[in-house]
């Protein structure tokens, strides 16, 4: 029957206030409030190091549907701050409240999701069964994201390796797994290690090429990944995936900018220039790369509002969405096939 | 790639009349095509035989030919107009098979005409169940283990069973079904060869219990894909997909296996060929062994795009064109958001839920159960934030109850299944057969129902979705009540984006939560009620009449508000009207519109039967109707009334009486004589109606009838006329009279009829004018009705009179060139005859005839023609005489002359 129901509320920072049933962990949460359009692969999204320091609002309102499968998920524990859905499935708020997640059901999304757009700016949120001036206080006092490093420690302490055959090492920055599992079945090596490692040690490992990764936050202030990337170009072939990418924009001398309410879905259409043809690309990002007036060459550019999503040169490329996909279509899957190849000729 | 500049004007094939699995999904997506070409500077050309269709309306292509679907009219059409291109791909199988039919005729080669949209390479591969199968398998996916049998190739003996037979090129899964014994695999196979245009079956494994997804993909000659839906079936393998609940996006797949399905629908839909438009790939999935198969694609626009484009707001048919003529993805806009490119997938944040609506109860000798022939007459789509939410609306919106309650059959594949699981969960009972979450989602309404009744949170339990009926009667409360303790639910918008962007087109559901910002325009509104799903007696004529009222009160300069829940129809396509919305078409549903919208007026006659029985209610909450139909509703149903009025008019009736019992009906029939007709009141399309022409066939007549039963003299031999008037509540002007083929007693849906009729002559035409005036005046009539008479020895008598517009208006309104529903919606703002400058009478162009389609090849019994309704659809023919026109209409049927009364007596009376 009926458990008592846990009132609860999400309030924004300035003073937006959404009621919910509180389904997860008990406590507050806090973050910037964010939220993607992606219909199905909740346990791929939460899981998401990218969504640290976030609080992820699901505009799909039936989240859970399928139960939790451990096998589906992007890394070892749910990394957004805290949860914001229409409706859950009891399973999926057992598992939130396991992962001792704050999650709120019985929400307006929709409403939150045209009050995210709206602001211009990101906003940061707290959530949970506290009161609503509370909840706005804790919402003020969250650091907001653009400028600093975030606290949380990611990626692996050593670095490992999956897979065989050409090495590619990939720089963890709090990678998703699908991006090794993605780049391992292509028939390389892929060897992972610490995002602090600087390009010394990265050159060390031998690589026939090397990826950066996702993760979350400002790249603008990630300066020690911003120089070993500039110390890795011209070394070897240098490919980068949504937060690899802006690093390799910021290596080359371009700016990052945050969008007004990032890009997070499995449905953004890019345009591949090269190749002529529509990506219908999984996306999660809050920063961009701004090319203008530079001669840094753009592969893809964004079909909704024109930013870029690729750039390339010589020895390097890379793309602002996700090819990996995880939750979300595969028409970029041929991007590991494209650091596959690169890694068999540099071989022979 | 832009607009190919070769191509000049575009022949688009529409998909004839309306039957069971073709049905007005073709008129909307033709007519999408037709606008959209015309907007590009193409000349477009178009045929169907169906007159009840908008878009053989005159402005909807540069040349309109009503005209019989087959091979050698195509070719005359083509060969008179030279069209540059032919469009086979928006409608349906009918369009398909013709433009195969015209290849191997060589009349695309001999006229200089090619195919666009779907090559006839593409069409065979996809429709040829052997081709189809290596093409697929070819390409790596996995298909049902399957055997092909022909002419050549027979049945193995030792194929496994069940197994499920599919013949080629046929419409809904016609002439298939599912064997459980091999006798009636055998059996089966037998009349799928004969059903099929080529001879040849598929013989399938038949995987019960598997899910079934559909997928609608787009391409383009870039070689773009993408998929606009995802489209899961409620019902497990084995319940054609037009028969099945269906819900969008799908709900039980994982992510990681949902884009399984769409590289597979890719991979399929590039190794078919499909390179310019939609088409739709169906798949089995087994949930525990995670196996993936093809089952079917069609390389066209479908019922499924239509579904798809209203539970998305994507507008598939018009894209499909577009790509036809060379676009490519990209360089079309998304029209919902203003901004983005059509080179996406939607993302939703609600869920649609499309409820199948069946009319077995026409057919008692018909047994119900449901297989892989399609049955289902209709269908109404219910959008909602949740699933409980959108699956009550789409079982409110269906308007359909069952007759009894056999929970025991609540596994079985059977009509009312999910209202048995529903109720069966309301009594705790398991819910089997189904898919964990599906039956979870059914529990939750149950315990969603229980809730309410234990709190009276009417607000939690509105939020949850349950409909106000359903919670006053867990509360024990009128409606009215219960309506009173909630808010207005917040008009939400279709947007194809989830909020992501600003939508501007104005399409939207209800649902409780906040509102989204929508600046409505500031000139008085309309709302006119559409007509819910298509059923025997219910379908595309009403939704024709709703789209002229919307255009017309348009062109009067009012915003215009569309209400309505076929995804199937014009009427619930985004830019038909000012503002749609798609909902139930019930009084919950309409007051919310109505408090949203403060509307002038509403229309309630223009939808049939289901909007003008909400006109009481409406009235009640004090809601403006428009053209005072109250009264003239009122004594059109109670017969007591009626019959009053038609004596104080001098008019005259069968004699007629009501009858609660059996005793009562054989003293109503020894008064006025048999043969009686019997007839339950309140009924759309003579449901229930029988003629009786002995004591014990009006025993049988009454046996469970209704109390409030009416006995009617009936009158052998009379010669119908169906007649539908203008009227200002003063005068009539007379529209049109047709004349029945058939003698009296056959319902006049059913009836073939012409006009002008032959046995019209001025002084009856004079007489029925005077009539109309007379009714007009007695119901205080203002806009539209229909009057059904019988001419018998010179005499004429009054059979029923409907304060609406009936079925014929399309027909009549193509046949004279007078716009009925625009001058209607004139008068029903209070406008008069005189206002109106029409002509002394309406003519028809020449002569014209209409035939109805019996679903005969389903539903054995729907063969004979009776009092009660049993056809789907019509066709129209025109000829220099009424007997040349009909046997047009005869050809354009598929049909030669037979029954009714025959050419020769029309012939006898002609001058």
């Amino acid at each position: 029957m009926q458990i008592r129901m846990r009132k609860a509320h999400l309030v924004l920072e300035d003073g937006a206030v959404f009621p919910g049933v509180a389904v997860g962990a008990p406590g507050i949460a806090a973050g910037e409030a964010c939220f993607t359009t992606a219909m199905a692969g909740y346990e791929e999204a939460v899981t998401d190091p990218s969504y640290i320091a976030q609080v992820l609002v699901f505009s799909y309102p039936l989240i859970g549907n399928y139960g939790v499968d451990a096998s589906r998920l992007e890394a070892d524990r749910v990394q957004c701050e805290g949860v914001v859905m229409r409706r859950a499935r009891p399973a999926w708020s057992a598992f939130l409240t396991e992962q001792g997640v704050v999650a709120l059901e019985e929400v307006d999304t929709r409403r939150l999701v045209r009050h995210i757009r709206d602001a211009g700016t990101p906003l940061r949120c707290a959530l949970g069964e506290a009161d609503v001036a509370a909840l706005r206080a804790r919402a003020l006092d969250e650091p907001p994201i653009d400028g600093r490093p975030l606290a949380r420690h990611i990626g692996p302490d050593d670095p490992y390796s999956i897979g065989s055959g050409p090495r590619v090492t990939l720089v963890d920055l709090g990678c998703k797994r699908s991006i090794p599992r993605r780049l391992a079945q292509t028939g390389l090596e892929v060897h992972i290690v610490p995002g602090t490692w600087d390009a010394d040690a990265i050159m060390a490992t031998k690589p026939a090429a090397v990826l950066i990764g996702n993760g979350p936050g400002d790249p603008s202030a990630l300066t020690g990944a911003i120089q070993t990337t500039r110390d890795l170009l011209g070394r070897t072939p240098l490919f980068g995936i949504c937060l690899g990418h802006q690093l390799l924009g910021l290596a080359l001398g371009l700016e990052t900018f945050k969008l007004p309410f990032g890009h997070r879905g499995a449905n953004h259409p890019v345009k591949d220039l090269d190749r002529g043809r529509v990506l219908v690309t999984v996306q999660n990002h809050g920063y961009a790369v701004r090319a203008e007036g530079s001669d840094v060459r753009v592969t893809h550019v964004s079909l909704n509002d024109g930013t870029v999503e690729g750039i390339a040169g010589p020895d390097f490329a890379s793309v602002q969405f996700h090819p990996e996909a995880a939750p979300g279509p595969l028409d970029a899957l041929p991007f590991f096939d494209r650091i596959a190849e690169r890694c068999r000729s540099a071989q022979t | 790639m832009p607009k190919r500049t070769d191509l000049k004007s575009i022949l688009i094939i529409g998909s004839g009349p309306i039957r069971i699995g073709q049905a007005c999904e073709f008129d909307y997506s033709g007519a999408q095509a037709c606008r959209v070409l015309r907007r590009e500077g193409f000349r477009v050309i178009l045929v169907n035989s169906n007159p009840a269709t908008i878009m053989t309306d005159p402005e909807w292509a540069d040349a309109t030919y009503i005209e019989p679907l087959d091979e050698e009219t195509l070719a005359q059409i083509i060969e008179k107009e030279r069209p540059d291109a032919v469009l086979p791909t928006l409608g349906g199988q009918t369009a398909l098979n013709l433009a195969m039919e015209l290849h191997a005729a060589g009349d695309l080669d001999r006229l200089g005409t090619q195919l666009i949209g779907a090559d006839v390479q593409a069409i065979r591969k996809a429709e040829d169940r052997e081709l189809f199968r290596d093409t697929v398998v070819a390409a790596g996916l996995h298909v049902p283990l399957s055997v092909i049998v022909d002419a050549q190739h027979g049945l193995p003996t030792d194929f496994p069973i069940p197994a499920i037979v599919r013949p080629a090129f046929t419409l809904g899964g016609f002439g298939g079904g599912i064997a459980h014994t091999r006798a009636e695999l055998e059996r089966i196979v037998a009349t799928g060869l004969a059903a099929s245009p080529v001879g040849q079956v598929l013989v399938e494994r038949f995987l019960g219990g598997w899910q079934e997804h559909e997928l609608e993909v787009m391409s383009d000659s870039a070689g773009n894909c993408v998929i606009v839906c995802s489209i899961e079936n409620l019902d497990p393998m084995g319940v054609h997909t037009g028969d099945s609940w269906t819900v969008a996006p799908q709900q039980t797949l994982p992510d990681a296996e949902y884009q399984r399905l769409r590289e597979a629908a890719f991979t399929c839909a590039r190794a078919v060929g499909v390179v310019t438009g939609g088409a739709n790939v169906q798949f089995g999935y087994d949930t525990v062994t995670r196996d993936l198969v093809v089952i079917e694609m069609n390389p066209r626009v479908s019922r499924s795009s239509a579904l798809a484009s209203k539970a998305t707001g994507f507008p598939i048919a018009k894209l499909a064109a577009l790509l036809a003529v060379g676009y490519t993805l990209e360089e079309l806009p998304n029209d919902i958001t203003g901004k983005t490119t059509a080179a996406f997938e939607p993302a939703l944040d609600y869920v649609a839920v499309k409820a199948p609506r069946f009319d077995f109860a026409k057919f008692p000798k018909t047994v119900p159960l449901l297989g892989s022939e399609m049955r289902a007459v209709g269908e109404s789509l219910g959008l909602g934030r949740t699933f409980p939410e959108a699956f009550l609306k789409a079982l409110e919106g269906r308007e359909s109850v069952p007759k009894t309650w056999e929970l025991d059959r609540r596994g079985e594949p059977i009509p009312e299944r999910w209202d048995y699981l529903l109720e069966a969960a309301r009594r705790g009972l398991d819910l089997p057969g189904i898919h964990t979450y599906f039956a979870d989602e059914i529990r939750s309404i149950a315990a969603a129902e229980h809730e309410v009744a234990a709190t009276g949170d009417v607000a939690a339990a509105k939020r949850f979705g349950l409909p106000d009926k359903r919670i006053a009667e867990l509360l024990h409360l009128p409606e009215d009540a219960v309506r009173a303790r909630r808010r207005i639910p917040g008009r939400l918008a279709v947007d194809s984006c989830a909020a992501e962007f600003e939508a501007k087109t104005p399409y939207f559901y209800l649902s409780y939560e906040e509102e989204d910002d929508y600046e409505g325009g500031a000139r008085e509104r309309i709302l006119v009620l559409g007509s819910g799903p298509n059923r025997i007696g219910q379908g595309i004529e009403f939704d024709y009449c709703c789209v002229h009222a919307v255009q017309a009160f348009q062109k009067l300069g009012y915003e215009t508000i569309m209400l309505n829940s076929n995804p199937e129809t014009v009427s619930t396509d985004y830019d038909t009207s000012d503002r749609l919305y798609l909902e139930p078409v019930t009084l919950e549903r309409v007051l919310d519109v109505c408090a949203i919208e403060q509307p002038k007026g509403v229309v309630v006659q223009l939808g049939g039967q289901t909007p003008l029985s909400l006109a009481h209610g409406l009235a009640a909450a004090g809601i403006p109707l428009l053209g005072n139909p109250l009264g003239a509703i009122d004594l059109a149903e109670n017969r007591g009334k009626f019959g009053k009025l038609l004596d104080r008019l001098g008019l005259k009736v069968p004699a007629w009486g009501v009858a609660d019992s059996f005793e009562e009906a054989r003293a109503i029939a020894d008064r006025v004589g048999y043969p009686v007709l019997v007839r339950p009141s309140f009924v759309l399309g003579g449901r229930g109606m029988r003629i009786c022409a002995s004591e014990e066939q009006l025993r049988h007549a009454m046996e469970g009838a209704a109390p409030g039963t009416l006995v009617d003299q009936f009158l052998q031999n009379a010669i119908e006329l169906d007649v539908d008037v203008l009227c200002d509540g003063q005068d009539a002007w007379i529209a049109g009279i047709l004349e029945h083929v058939e003698p009296a007693g056959v319902h006049s849906g059913d009836s073939a009829c012409v006009i002008p009729g032959p046995s019209i002559t001025p002084a009856i035409e004079a007489k029925v004018h005077e009539m109309a005036t007379a009714l007009t005046r007695g119901l205080d009539a203002r806009g539209l009705f229909n009057l059904q008479l019988a001419l018998k020895d010179g005499e004429l008598w009054v059979i029923e009179a409907n304060p609406r517009a009936s079925r014929t208006v399309p027909f009549i309104a193509k046949a004279t060139g007078i716009p009925i529903i625009d001058l209607a919606c004139r008068l029903m703002l209070g406008e008069t005859l005189a206002d109106l400058a029409l002509p002394e009478k309406a003519k028809p162009t020449r002569a014209w005839a209409k035939e109805a389609i019996f679903p005969a090849e389903r539903f054995p019994e729907a063969a004979d023609r009776g009092p009660e309704m049993k056809s789907t659809g019509e066709v129209m023919g025109g000829g220099a005489t009424v007997v040349e026109a009909y046997d047009r209409a005869l050809r354009a049927a598929g049909r030669s002359r037979h029954g009714g009364r025959l050419g020769p007596t029309l012939q006898e009376s002609l001058p």
